[in-house]
């Protein structure tokens, strides 16, 4: 949650700038704030958010939304978030500020409420003509049966014209750039049925096939809403994460602080970032003395040491003292959408993926077509009559409609991703899932992806126990990640600190202090005065007052299940590489570590996604796991990619799937639900096919009865829904 | 089969308020917090007066 938590600019501009820009468009309410209430769980808990919000005099109304662990509160302008987070955390709760231009989108989900209407009204329509249509076949005949036939137009003609839009409006778009989508033939398919039925009622016919286009409409509409519904919880989830940082910065004009959006800067000016704070812009320091972690845009774990004169840029993040920095590049300028236009290249080769569904559509739609016009001229020729021919290719269509090919993918994806979604996978890319289930090669990133990206004391107990209480105390002073790991270390062996006086950090060097009337020192080696002989370790050093020095030796924690995860892919058979930018020696050592057998270190951003594409061109299908800025265009190459949740933001737009938790273990099991999803979704094409097979040559004959084409279409769409079900 | 003509607009009726009263819940977002709404009827705070 930490590692969430850190401020942080939006790491890919452009990206964020789209749905921003949206939210603009609406109208913008004054202040309407939004907060992630992630502990909350029951109705005492909703009862007291509202009640301490209420109190505070300038909120107008706060509303929990339960279900999304959040809380909308209306207050007077210039409230800020920062204001009413203090409140909540008083009343027991944690908040977190969510950037409420972001959420916009998720707030609102009118796509998915206008399909849901259209599923009802198909739904009720479907029904009544359903009914109606029973009567008919069960033997009504002569003035009951128009009578019946008319009632069914009358309630199918405007259901069709609002229901099924979203499938005339798709094909029309296909259609108007000469192409062919699933779509195309469900519109003829419901267009004909509609017109040859009334024709049929208008001359007292005995065949009407108003109950099969009102019921393809609400078996092809619930195929969407489900489809949909997949989408949007997983966009929400995403949007969530993303919305949880705010990009703001602290500029100084004048000697005064003030908090401003980053959209807002300019070069030149002066911004302040405090200790884990994170570069907003690309700039030069001008005051203090600090150290820099690069890991999310370089991979090194080593924290670099910065002074004033060195450049810096965007999104690394201060560790030790406060910094001043002059900005010299912001928003689009920086070093980080440099990395963007990357992205966008490698990207331009993974869209030319088609799905399963799309390449059924391209051999489904003009066979149907083709058939169906077959069916029309052969009755023509033979007939003579334009009214059979015409009923002929009407049941053609009818009962070869994609039905059951409509539910085939979003049954079966619904249910992956909702088993995915419980161990913490987050799909969201439409094709992410059968992307994933041809993958043989496995690209790890080291920092941040198979590690936690935080230093822990190596080899804790071959310490002594009194110089480990020394470190303990300067340890304490500082909040530095090396200081909290020796720390750490130290509390789990119960180890108490000695009694040091008059503690200093010194940012950028460490911390100093007295013991019994002597200097002793924590930090650096050349600060402390030891000598480095050639250890490539992350390493901080401990002098003593008898002035002999003592080396702290750090790794960087692997992730709980990185290890398990790692063996289980390589034993499923797939290739396993690491790929990082930290240096030869900690990523060999890794390596070896996780018995990993190809790595490559100091890797640059190109140089990743090179690697991966040179991986493509051999037919190898990558998988690529990272989470640094560094590896975004690596992510976008890759022919699917995962990042965790702790990643920065612009990495969680280049991926297709999301990691929640800091487990790592699910990942060999979301491949191997991948696979199963994507068998499912195959045997549901072969399934929808039989029953084509089946049925096509009666209504070629002219023997398909409306209700032959009833019972086919239902059969079909509930043992497909059935099929996809069992994947859970 | 007279009654017919009474019993089909009957059924239409009926069935078409069933699909009103839904539309309606959909509309005045009544499904954006299913879990918040099942926990808010326990909480007695407004058990006397609406909420203003």
């Amino acid at each position: 949650m930490t590692a969430v938590m850190r401020p942080s600019p939006s790491a890919c501009p452009a990206c964020a700038a789209a749905p921003a820009a949206e939210a603009l468009a609406e109208a913008d309410l004054p202040g309407q704030l939004a907060l992630s209430l992630p502990t909350i769980h029951c109705a005492a808990c909703i009862a007291n958010v509202e009640r301490a919000l209420q109190a505070v005099p300038t909120v107008r109304d706060a509303r929990v939304n339960l279900t999304l662990k959040r809380v909308t509160i209306e207050a007077d302008p210039g409230v800020e978030a920062t204001d009413l987070i203090p409140v909540l955390e008083r009343a027991g709760y944690e908040a977190h500020e969510l950037d409420a231009g972001m959420l916009r989108a998720t707030a609102t989900d009118k796509a998915g409420r206008d399909l849901l209407m259209r599923l009802a009204v198909a739904g009720f329509a479907a029904m009544n003509v359903m009914l109606l249509s029973i009567a008919v076949w069960s033997g009504a005949t002569g003035a009951t049966r128009d009578m019946f036939h008319w009632i069914s137009a009358f309630i199918t003609l405007p259901t069709i014209g609002f229901a099924a839009q979203p499938f005339f409006m798709n094909a029309w778009s296909a259609l108007r750039v000469g192409k062919l989508n699933m779509d195309v033939p469900i519109s003829l398919a419901i267009g004909l049925a509609v017109v040859t039925s009334l024709w049929e009622t208008w001359l007292s016919g005995h065949h009407a096939y108003f109950d099969a286009a009102i019921a393809l409409t609400f078996f092809l509409l619930a195929g969407r809403y489900l489809d949909h519904r997949t989408r949007a919880i997983a966009r929400s989830a995403a949007e969530e994460l993303a919305a949880l940082e705010v990009p703001r910065a602290t500029r100084l004009r004048d000697g005064a602080e003030e908090q401003v959006p980053l959209t807002d800067l300019a070069v030149g000016d002066i911004l302040l970032v405090r200790p884990g704070g994170r570069m907003p812009v690309d700039g030069e320091i001008i005051e203090g003395t600090s150290e820099l972690d690069r890991s999310l845009l370089t991979g090194e774990t080593l924290p670099v040491f910065a002074a004033v004169g060195m450049a810096v840029s965007a999104g690394e993040v201060n560790l030790t003292g406060p910094l001043q920095i002059r900005a010299s590049a912001v928003g689009k300028e920086t070093s980080l959408h440099q990395l963007a236009d990357l992205v966008a290249i490698a990207e331009s080769g993974r869209n030319r993926y088609t799905s399963l569904a799309d390449s059924a559509a391209k051999l489904y739609a003009p066979g149907v077509h083709i058939l169906s016009a077959l069916a029309f001229l052969g009755w023509l020729a033979y007939a003579g009559d334009l009214r059979v021919a015409l009923n002929i290719a009407a049941a053609v269509l009818i009962i070869t409609c994609p039905c059951a090919l409509g539910l085939a993918v979003p049954a079966v994806t619904t249910a992956a991703s909702g088993r995915l979604f419980k161990r913490g996978l987050l799909i969201k890319h439409e094709t992410a899932l059968e992307r994933l289930a041809k993958v043989d090669t496995v690209v790890f990133d080291k920092t941040g992806t198979l590690t936690e990206g935080q230093p822990e004391l190596a080899d804790a107990r071959a310490h002594d126990s009194h110089v480990m209480s020394i470190a303990l105390a300067l340890a304490e002073g500082s909040s530095h990640p090396l200081s909290r790991a020796l720390a750490r270390a130290a509390g789990d062996r119960g180890i108490e600190a000695a009694p040091v006086t008059d503690i200093r950090e010194v940012p950028g060097y460490g911390t100093e202090g007295l013991l019994e009337g002597k200097r002793i020192r924590l930090g650096r080696a050349a600060w402390v005065g030891a000598e480095t002989a050639g250890s490539h370790e992350t390493s901080a050093w401990l002098a003593l007052p008898d002035g002999r020095t003592h080396r702290f030796g750090f790794t960087d924690a692997l992730r709980p299940g990185a290890e398990a995860a790692v063996a289980a892919l390589q034993d499923a058979g797939h290739k396993v590489i690491l790929m990082s930018g930290d240096t030869t020696g900690a990523v060999e050592a890794m390596a070896a570590r996780l018995n990993i057998p190809q790595w490559l270190a100091e890797a640059r951003p190109e140089d990743k996604a090179a690697r991966i594409a040179a991986l493509k061109d051999e037919g190898a299908h990558v998988l690529m796991v990272g989470d640094g800025l560094n590896d975004t265009a690596a992510l976008a190459a890759a022919d699917v990619s995962i990042s965790p949740a702790t990643a920065l933001d612009a990495a969680r737009v280049a991926s297709d799937i999301v990691l929640l938790g800091r487990d790592l273990t699910p990942l060999p099991d979301a491949l191997s639900t991948a696979r199963a999803a994507t068998k499912r979704i195959r045997e549901n094409f072969r399934i929808a096919t039989i029953y084509n097979i089946l049925a096509v040559p009666l209504a070629i004959a002219g023997l398909a009865t409306p209700l032959i084409a009833a019972l086919a279409m239902s059969t079909s769409s509930i043992t497909v829904s059935l099929n996809a079900l069992r994947l859970r | 089969m007279n009654v017919l003509v009474y019993l089909i607009p009957i059924a239409l009726v009926l069935g078409g308020l069933g699909l009103a009263a839904f539309i309606f819940t959909v509309k005045s977002k009544q499904y954006d917090d299913p879990e918040g709404n099942a926990r808010r009827i326990l909480n007695d705070q407004w058990d006397d007066h609406p909420k203003p």
